[in-house]
């Protein structure tokens, strides 16, 4: 187990490559800057394992739960209430770190070679280096107010990836509307911290999740609206995190940020990023768990956000777009299985959406990778343009196929075994929630072959060329290859229920077999209608009209905000608010000015430069003071 | 001489005094206005000596204070002439309104 | 009445309408000789109440000096022929009324207040004499004028020198 220093470090390495590449990188570095920051993030991410190994094998004899390796108070309210930036390791978070980390250093290994020739190297780099350390310290905060200066950190640093092609006005608009649409979940999140820390006195996670013990702490027993106060602020941070992880309605962004460059997808918005709001929930999990009407509402949004993402991706036709959504689904699922869990009663729920967290890492990101070799090789985004492509590129084909598999959850790939835990809590839990949930994952095994099958099977519609994949990139590939198809064996459960004396569930294996059925019904369908050129396809999308059209858009969604916003919000409060602004505020402050400037004129002439004028004025005053003095002061 | 109360006289110098005010306020031509001006300062000088023979008659300061206002009168119009002709050279007249430059 | 009121009277009158028509004149020329008219009339006041140096002196200084030095002005600055020109209407209407509304209210004090002569008088008779006057114009003791009249000698001085300066004229050769 490293000592404070190293696990400091961890966040700090990364930092230091964005200090250093940002300021020297274009002129002193240039191409070096990728190795200089590869290298950062790999130490970091040695350290985050040899941190994982000490915490989860070497500490068998302290009691403790969680480890504390910094505590420095930075903003002190009052006694017992201050903002510290503070470093906690709980489980949860050491898990956290290795992912981040490791994903982190796959995707600066593979840009090595795919970014390779862009002219804003050292930017990419720097800025990948900004986001590794915002997100590493938001895991590892301590302090909730800590955890959101890390969060708004990674907000920016996506902002700054997602619009990295500035010229571009859709890469720009995406980038504005991800920060716009997270900002504004953000808001939420920060009244929900501030009242949690208002009715429990602290902003420390753990003393919070000490909370939790005693349920009769002041905010349960205020009441506002028919809820209590704290489930209010609970309600709140979960709309923050529901915004960061795109759950519905907050998605609209994740599909536009595919505009930015393809390992920035598979870092920010597969991997890392997108489930902060899982984390956040996570974490705080101690106190959610006595609000079970905030739990509800947790569950029902997760579930909707996993089915309607996995609809939506039947029919896209983008690449990008159709694994956007799937991360939506995925991440749907996480968040319904911490919608599942239930005091007092087993931990599935709880181990099941962290392990689908681990295991969707490898496998996302692998996708997102691959996706960006084919869309190298073929020049375009869209599934049209590819075909044939298991002839020209067998490695791709092969860790491609490895990551459908693990997606769809046949066993013994990892994503069978995450999604039979999520699968069981919800059995347990809500009936109606597991049916939703078998049917999506059917949905995701039938759309991520359909598009296996569109890349990999149909006829090759342009001619491309072959060459050979450089190192830097084949190796993150196999890597991650690896991860996708072993990681279902890391006991993650396991770890993180080391220090309480629950045993993760198991299920009977007859239990896996509806997943598996569905998942393998849903490969078969996919296979028959795209595996060669046919007309099924149409025919399928003739026949459900008007929901695949429906589908195709979307839902309509983003219509939706775009008419509430232009129509409503900005014709009938925005356009008011700035005539009052132009024409009242500013128009007091002109008025102000012009009057002073009007009277001023008229006094000016009383210097007319006659002096029979100043004659006047002068026997006036005499004749004034005069009469004063004389006749009124007595 | 004591047969005219000390009043009237008073009311004499007065009038003198508001009739140079007139012509201070109402003329145009800067030597106009220097003769205005004596008038209010000869006004100033019966009051003086009038002030002396009615109220101070063994006193000589009122003769004193008029002496001197002649002497600085005299003094005063022909400072005030040299400016005047100076002015004149400038502005090519000697209308009041015409140096008002000394303004806004 | 007797005639020494009655005498005041006529001086008073003819120094009034001198001055009144010194400043409403429209022939400049004109106004300077009302004016030395009325300072003429000053002087017969000074005769008429027994102040003879004074009576000398502003003869001598005013209208022997002043009036021939406006004059030499009015030679000049301009034309003495030309008419003036006629002052601004409303100016003349609030300066009337400023000036009687002054006159009233001057008057008025005057006769509220009376002017009780103070009683020191002891009855001797005043020395008006033009040597009492110059012996204690130039004496240092309580009640001499010797350093008034050290000052005024400056300032006649100090006010020639200025004269000069201010009017000399600058030939255009040397700057």
């Amino acid at each position: 187990m490293p000592n404070a220093a190293c696990i400091l470090l961890i966040p700090l390495l990364p930092l230091i490559g964005f200090a250093v590449l940002g300021l020297f990188g274009r002129k002193v570095f240039r191409s070096f800057s990728g190795v200089i920051g590869t290298a950062l993030v790999f130490v970091s991410a040695v350290l985050a394992l040899w941190a994982a190994y000490g915490f989860f094998f070497g500490r068998g004899d302290l009691p403790s739960f969680s480890v504390t390796v910094l505590d420095a108070p930075w903003l002190v309210f009052y006694k017992g209430l201050s903002i510290d930036m503070s470093i906690v390791l709980e489980p949860l978070t050491v898990i956290m770190i290795v992912v981040v980390s490791l994903v982190s250093l796959m995707v600066h290994l593979f840009s090595l070679g795919y970014m390779k020739g862009e002219p804003r190297f050292a930017t990419y780099y720097a800025f990948l280096g900004l986001f590794t350390f915002s997100m590493l310290g938001l895991v590892l905060a301590g302090n909730l107010f800590e955890t959101y200066v890390f969060w708004e950190l990674v907000g920016c640093s996506s902002y700054l990836l997602i619009g990295f092609y500035y010229d571009r006005p859709s890469a720009v608009a995406a980038s504005k509307k991800a920060f716009i649409v997270t900002r504004f979940a953000d808001l939420g999140f920060l009244i929900g911290i501030l009242i949690l820390s208002f009715h429990s006195g602290t902003l420390n996670i753990d003393d919070l999740s000490l909370l939790s013990n005693q349920p009769q702490a002041t905010g349960a027993s205020t009441l506002f609206l028919g809820f209590s106060v704290l489930s209010w602020g609970l309600a709140l941070v979960f709309i923050g995190g529901a915004g960061k992880s795109a759950l519905f309605p907050l998605h609209i962004w994740l599909p536009d940020a595919m505009e930015g460059p393809t390992p920035v997808s598979a870092l920010i918005h597969a991997a890392t990023m997108v489930v902060a709001g899982v984390y956040l929930i996570a974490r705080l999990i101690f106190l959610y768990a006595l609000y079970p009407g905030v739990l509800e509402i947790i569950l029902y949004v997760g579930a909707i956000s996993a089915l309607l993402a996995a609809i939506v991706a039947c029919t896209q036709t983008d690449i990008k777009r159709v694994l956007a959504y799937s991360t939506m689904s995925q991440i749907g699922y996480m968040m319904f299985s911490l919608g599942a869990v239930r005091p007092g009663g087993d931990p599935t729920a709880y181990t099941g959406s962290i392990f689908h967290l681990f295991t969707h890492a490898f496998f996302k990101a692998l996708l997102f990778l691959c996706a960006g070799v084919i869309i190298h090789r073929v020049h375009s985004n869209e599934m049209k343009d590819m075909g044939g492509l298991r002839k020209t590129m067998p490695f791709t084909h092969v860790c491609f196929l490895v990551a459908c598999l693990a997606i769809a959850g046949i066993p013994p790939f990892s994503g069978f075994f995450s999604k039979e835990e999520i699968l069981l809590a919800a059995f347990r839990a809500d009936k109606f929630i597991y049916a939703i949930g078998l049917f999506t994952s059917g949905l995701t095994a039938f759309y991520m072959f359909r598009l296996y099958f569109s890349v990999f099977w149909k006829k090759p519609q342009r001619a491309d060329h072959a060459h050979p994949m450089p190192l830097v990139q084949s190796i993150p590939l196999a890597l991650l290859t690896i991860g996708a198809a072993f990681a279902g064996f890391v006991p993650i459960p396991r770890f993180l229920l080391l220090f309480s004396e629950t045993e993760p569930a198991h299920a009977s294996p007859v239990f896996s077999i509806p997943p598996v059925t569905i998942a393998l019904l849903g490969i078969g369908i996919a296979a028959w209608l795209y595996k060669e050129e046919s007309d099924r396809p149409g025919r399928a999308a003739a026949a459900l009209r008007g929901l695949y059209s429906l589908a195709r858009n979307k839902f309509y969604i983003d219509e939706i905000y775009l008419f509430v916003t232009k129509k409503i919000i900005f014709h009938l409060i925005g356009r008011p608010a700035a005539w009052i602004d132009r024409h009242i505020v500013d128009g007091l402050m002109n008025a102000l000015a012009t009057t002073t400037a009007r009277i001023s004129a008229s006094i000016k002439g009383l210097q007319s430069g006659k002096v029979q004028d100043y004659a006047w004025f002068f026997f006036i005053g005499i004749a004034g003071l005069a009469i004063f003095f004389i006749y009124i002061y007595t | 001489m004591s047969q005219v109360p000390l009043t009237h006289i008073l009311f004499v110098s007065t009038a003198l005094f508001f009739i140079g005010t007139y012509g201070l306020f109402t003329r145009r031509n800067m030597i106009t206005m220097l003769m205005s001006v004596e008038l209010i300062l000869n006004s100033v000088n019966i009051n003086f000596v009038v002030f002396n023979k009615y109220l101070y008659p063994e006193a000589l300061e009122g003769v004193f204070f008029t002496l001197f206002i002649i002497a600085i009168a005299a003094a005063e119009a022909a400072v005030a002439i040299a400016i005047i002709i100076n002015l004149y050279r400038n502005f090519r007249s000697i209308d009041v309104e015409d140096a008002d430059e000394l303004k806004f | 009445m007797g005639w020494v009121p009655f005498v005041f009277y006529l001086i008073s009158a003819f120094i009034l309408v001198s001055g009144l028509l010194a400043v409403t004149s429209r022939r400049i020329f004109r106004s300077a000789i009302w004016l030395l008219f009325s300072l003429t009339g000053i002087a017969g006041l000074y005769f008429w109440l027994g102040m003879e140096f004074i009576a000398a002196v502003q003869i001598v200084v005013y209208v022997g000096g002043i009036v021939v030095l406006i004059i030499f002005s009015i030679f000049l600055t301009q034309q003495t022929g030309k008419e003036l020109p006629p002052p601004v209407r409303s100016r003349t209407l609030f300066s009337v009324l400023a000036v009687c509304f002054g006159f009233i209210l001057t008057c008025i004090l005057i006769r509220q207040y009376g002017f009780p002569p103070p009683p020191r008088y002891t009855g001797n008779p005043p020395d008006m004499s033009v040597g009492a006057i110059g012996s204690q114009l130039l004496s240092i003791s309580e009640h001499g004028y010797a350093l008034p009249f050290e000052v005024i000698s400056i300032l006649l001085l100090a006010a020639m020198i200025a004269c000069i300066v201010i009017a000399i004229k600058i030939k255009p050769g040397e700057k």
